[in-house]
C-alpha cells in the first residue's frame, strides 16, 4: 500500500453534501477486473455530457482547480460498498480527501488503500471553501505524524481524528491483510475451540 | 454482564482484541458476487494464498446478468468477462458458485436466506453494502470493500472496530397500504441519510416483531441507506419456522443444538445502546422519495418540502436534488405521469412481494404510458411464481416477469432507465443516474409500485385498494 505522510497542496473544491458513491463512479463503469484506470471515469456524470462532451462548469473541468486534495460537504461517500470509489480518487490524482463527514464503508476503503479521509467541523470546512473561492491556488497542509489541517492562507489550524493503528499502516504501507497473516495461529485456535 | 444482541455475536466471534487496534473478527460466511470479487483474487495470486476457507464461501452471478434469455452468452463485452472471471476464479480457488444457469442463482441476499447459508448468530460480509438484509435473521452482516474481500479470503477473518448500537423501536398496528418498505423509507426520512452512521441498528418492537421474514429483509436492507452498516433483528419463531427445512439449515441433532443456541439471541433488558429512537406505526403512511437520496421521502400524499425551510447550508443540495428530479418545492407528487415501474432488487423481490403484487394487480391492467418490469430476486423464486401461476397473472395486466438479477436497481447490466424518465422502483437508492445516466427515480413499496403502473402516475394505493378490480 501508499505510503503517506506529509502532503502541501492546492485544493478542488465540491461543495455538494452527500455525494454517493454512484456519482463518485457509476455502477456501469465497475466492470474493469483490475484496480487501475477508475480515475478517467470519476465523477463521471458530472463531468461529461450524455454526448461525451465535457460540463465545462464542473470543477473538474476547471485548469484552474489543481491539486490533490478533494474537499466536499458532509456525508461523502454514502451508498454503495464499491472500493472502486475510492481507487478512482486516487488514480485521479488525490492523496486526501477532506469533508465534515464520511460515510462509513467510504472512508474504510480510502484508508485500506492509502488514500486519506479527513473529517473536520463544519466551520473548519466552510473556511476552506470560502478561502479557495477567492483564490483557486489556495493550499492546505497535511501532516499525518501530528494530525493537523492547515489552511496556509488564513493560518487556521484544525486536530483530526484517525485511528491509531490506521495512522501507523498509512505512514508504514503495511495493511490489514499483512497485520493478520502474522497472526493466523490465533485464527486456527479460535476455529478449534469453538 | 447485560448485552445487547449485537455485542452477544460480536464477542462470540472475536479472535483477539487489543487495545488500540480493531478487533480481529472471524467471518462465518463469506458471501461474493462478480463485481467486487476480481481484485481481491487478484491480490491472493500475487501474495501467492489460497482462499483460507473455500467451504465458508459462497458464489453467484447477480449484478450484470440480463434479465432475458439469461443463458445465451451475455451481449455486452465487459458484463461477461466478469462474470466469467467469477467462474474462472471459483473453479481455481474452489469456491461453490451459483452462476447463471444453476437452479440456485439468484441476487445474493436474496439466495443467502432462501438456501437457510444465513442463520441466527453468524458473522457474514459481502462486497455489497445490502449485505445488512441478512441481519434480519439475528446475524452480524454487513457490507465491505475488495480490500476486505481479500482480506476475509485469506484469512477468514476482519479487522474491524466494535460499532455503537442503536435501538429503533416501532411499534403499534400498520394502516391500510403501509408495509415494511414504508416503515423503513418513514425512518430514513427522520434520521437521514447518514442518521446511523458508525452504528449498528436492531429493530424492535410490537410492529417490527409482528413482521414477516421477508418483511423484516425488506428493512434491515435499508439500513445502509441511513449510513448504518449492520441492522438486525432479534431471531423468534417467525425466524425458526421460515429456516427450518431449508437446503442448507441445521437438521436433526444439529438443529435442536442450533436452536437452544439461537433462543439466547436477544439483548438483555437492561442492556444499554449507545442510542435509542421510537416511533408509532400509526404515523407512517405509504411512503415516496422525491429527491436524490433514499433519506428524501414523504408520505405520498403530502408536499414536497420547501427549500427555505431546509438548513441554510444544505439548501443548495436540496435544490439541486429536486432542479435534478424535475420537481417543485411544495407541490405534490400524486398525479405525476410516470414510464417505468420496477420491482425487484435485494430489497423487494421475495415471493411476498411478487405474491402482494399479484394480489393487487388481479384483474387490473397497466396504463398504457408505463412499462412494467418485475423481476424475481432468484431463480427459486421465480419458478415458485410460475407455479403458483403468478405469471399468468402478470400478463394479463401487461406486467413483464424476467428472470432474476439486480436488473434496474443500478445502470449496470442492460436494464436501465433511459434519460430524463421517471420510474416508481421497489429498489433501495434514488441517487442521481443510479438507474441510468439523468433517470429519475422514486422509491416506493411494491403495492405502492403497483398502483403507479396501473394508474400510470404516482398514486395513493389507498385510493385503489378500495375500490374493486374488474376482472
Amino acid at each position: 500500500m501508499k505510503k503517506f505522510e506529509k502532503l502541501t497542496s492546492a485544493i478542488v473544491p465540491l461543495n455538494i453534501e452527500n455525494i454517493d458513491t454512484d456519482q463518485i463512479i457509476p455502477a456501469r463503469f465497475l466492470k474493469a477486473t483490475t484496480r487501475e484506470g477508475f480515475g478517467e471515469n470519476l465523477f463521471r456524470d458530472w463531468r461529461y455530457n450524455g454526448d461525451n462532451t465535457l460540463k465545462t462548469d464542473f470543477v473538474l473541468n476547471n485548469p484552474a482547480f489543481k491539486g490533490r486534495i478533494l474537499v466536499a460537504g458532509k456525508n461523502f461517500g454514502c451508498g454503495s460498498s464499491r472500493e472502486h470509489a475510492a481507487w478512482a480518487i486516487q488514480d485521479a490524482g488525490f492523496d486526501v480527501v477532506i469533508s465534515s463527514f464520511f460515510a462509513d464503508i467510504f472512508k474504510g476503503n480510502a484508508l485500506n488503500n492509502g488514500l486519506l479521509p479527513i473529517q473536520v467541523s463544519d466551520e473548519f470546512l466552510a473556511e476552506i471553501f470560502s478561502t479557495v473561492g477567492q483564490d483557486s491556488t489556495a493550499q492546505l497542509d497535511v501532516d499525518l505524524e501530528a494530525q493537523t489541517v492547515t489552511n496556509v492562507v488564513t493560518g487556521s489550524k484544525t486536530d483530526f481524528e484517525i485511528n491509531p493503528y490506521k495512522k501507523s499502516c498509512l505512514i508504514n504501507g503495511y495493511d490489514d491483510i499483512d497485520f493478520i497473516l502474522n497472526q493466523k495461529q490465533l485464527v486456527v485456535e479460535f476455529e478449534q475451540n469453538r | 454482564m447485560s448485552k445487547t444482541l449485537v455485542e452477544k455475536i460480536w464477542d462470540a466471534h472475536v479472535v483477539k482484541s487489543e487495545v488500540g487496534f480493531p478487533d480481529i473478527l472471524y467471518i462465518d460466511t463469506h458471501l461474493i458476487h462478480e463485481v467486487t470479487s476480481p481484485q481481491a483474487f487478484d491480490g491472493l495470486r500475487k501474495r501467492g494464498l489460497p482462499v483460507f476457507r473455500p467451504q465458508q464461501t459462497v458464489a453467484t452471478a447477480d449484478h450484470n446478468v440480463p434479465t432475458l434469455n439469461q443463458l445465451q452468452p451475455i451481449k455486452e463485452e465487459l458484463s461477461r468477462y466478469q462474470v466469467d472471471m467469477l467462474t474462472k476464479n471459483c473453479a481455481e480457488f474452489g469456491i461453490e458458485l451459483y452462476g447463471l444457469g444453476h437452479p440456485f442463482q439468484g441476487i445474493v441476499h436474496v439466495i443467502g436466506p432462501e438456501l437457510g447459508i444465513t442463520l441466527p448468530g453468524k458473522t457474514m460480509v459481502c462486497g455489497d453494502s445490502h449485505t445488512s438484509t441478512h441481519g434480519a435473521f439475528g446475524a452480524i452482516a454487513f457490507g465491505i470493500g475488495t480490500s476486505q474481500v481479500e482480506q476475509v479470503f485469506a484469512t477468514q477473518c476482519l479487522l474491524q472496530q466494535k460499532p455503537k448500537t442503536m435501538k429503533i423501536e416501532v411499534n403499534g398496528a400498520l394502516g391500510q397500504g403501509v408495509t415494511a418498505k414504508d416503515i423503513i423509507l418513514y425512518i430514513i426520512s427522520k434520521i437521514s441519510a447518514a442518521g446511523g452512521t458508525g452504528y449498528f441498528i436492531e429493530y424492535a418492537g410490537s410492529t417490527i416483531e409482528a413482521l414477516s421474514m421477508e418483511a423484516r429483509m425488506t428493512i434491515c436492507n435499508m439500513s445502509i441507506e441511513m449510513g448504518a452498516r449492520g441492522g438486525l433483528i432479534a431471531p423468534d419463531q417467525i425466524t425458526f419456522d421460515y429456516i427450518k427445512g431449508r437446503e442448507f439449515a441445521p437438521a436433526g441433532e444439529e438443529w435442536d443444538k442450533s436452536l437452544a443456541y439461537w433462543k439466547t439471541l436477544y439483548s438483555d433488558a437492561d442492556a444499554q445502546f449507545d442510542s435509542v429512537l421510537t416511533f408509532d406505526a400509526a404515523d407512517i403512511s405509504p411512503m415516496i422519495t422525491y429527491g436524490t437520496n433514499p433519506g428524501m421521502g414523504m408520505g405520498i400524499s403530502e408536499h414536497i418540502p420547501s427549500t427555505a425551510s431546509q438548513v441554510s447550508s444544505e439548501q443548495a443540495s436540496f435544490q439541486k436534488a429536486l432542479d435534478y428530479m424535475g420537481i417543485e418545492q411544495d407541490t405534490e407528487l400524486v398525479g405525476k405521469p410516470i414510464d417505468y415501474v420496477f420491482i425487484g432488487s435485494c430489497t423487494n423481490s421475495r415471493m411476498e412481494d411478487l405474491r402482494e403484487v399479484a394480489e393487487f394487480v388481479k384483474g387490473r391492467q397497466k396504463a398504457e404510458n408505463v412499462t412494467v418490469w418485475i423481476v424475481p430476486g432468484s431463480k427459486q423464486i421465480e419458478q415458485q411464481a410460475i407455479a403458483e401461476g403468478l405469471d399468468k397473472i402478470f400478463e394479463a395486466a401487461g406486467f413483464q416477469l424476467r428472470e432474476p438479477g439486480c436488473s434496474a436497481c443500478l445502470g449496470m447490466n442492460e436494464d436501465k432507465i433511459p434519460a430524463g424518465k421517471y420510474c416508481v422502483s421497489t429498489s433501495n437508492r434514488n441517487f442521481e443516474g443510479r438507474q441510468g445516466p439523468d433517470s429519475r427515480t422514486f422509491l416506493a413499496s411494491p403495492l405502492t409500485a403497483a398502483a403507479a403502473a396501473i394508474t400510470g402516475r404516482v398514486t395513493d394505493v389507498r385510493t385503489l385498494l378500495n375500490e374493486p378490480a374488474h376482472a
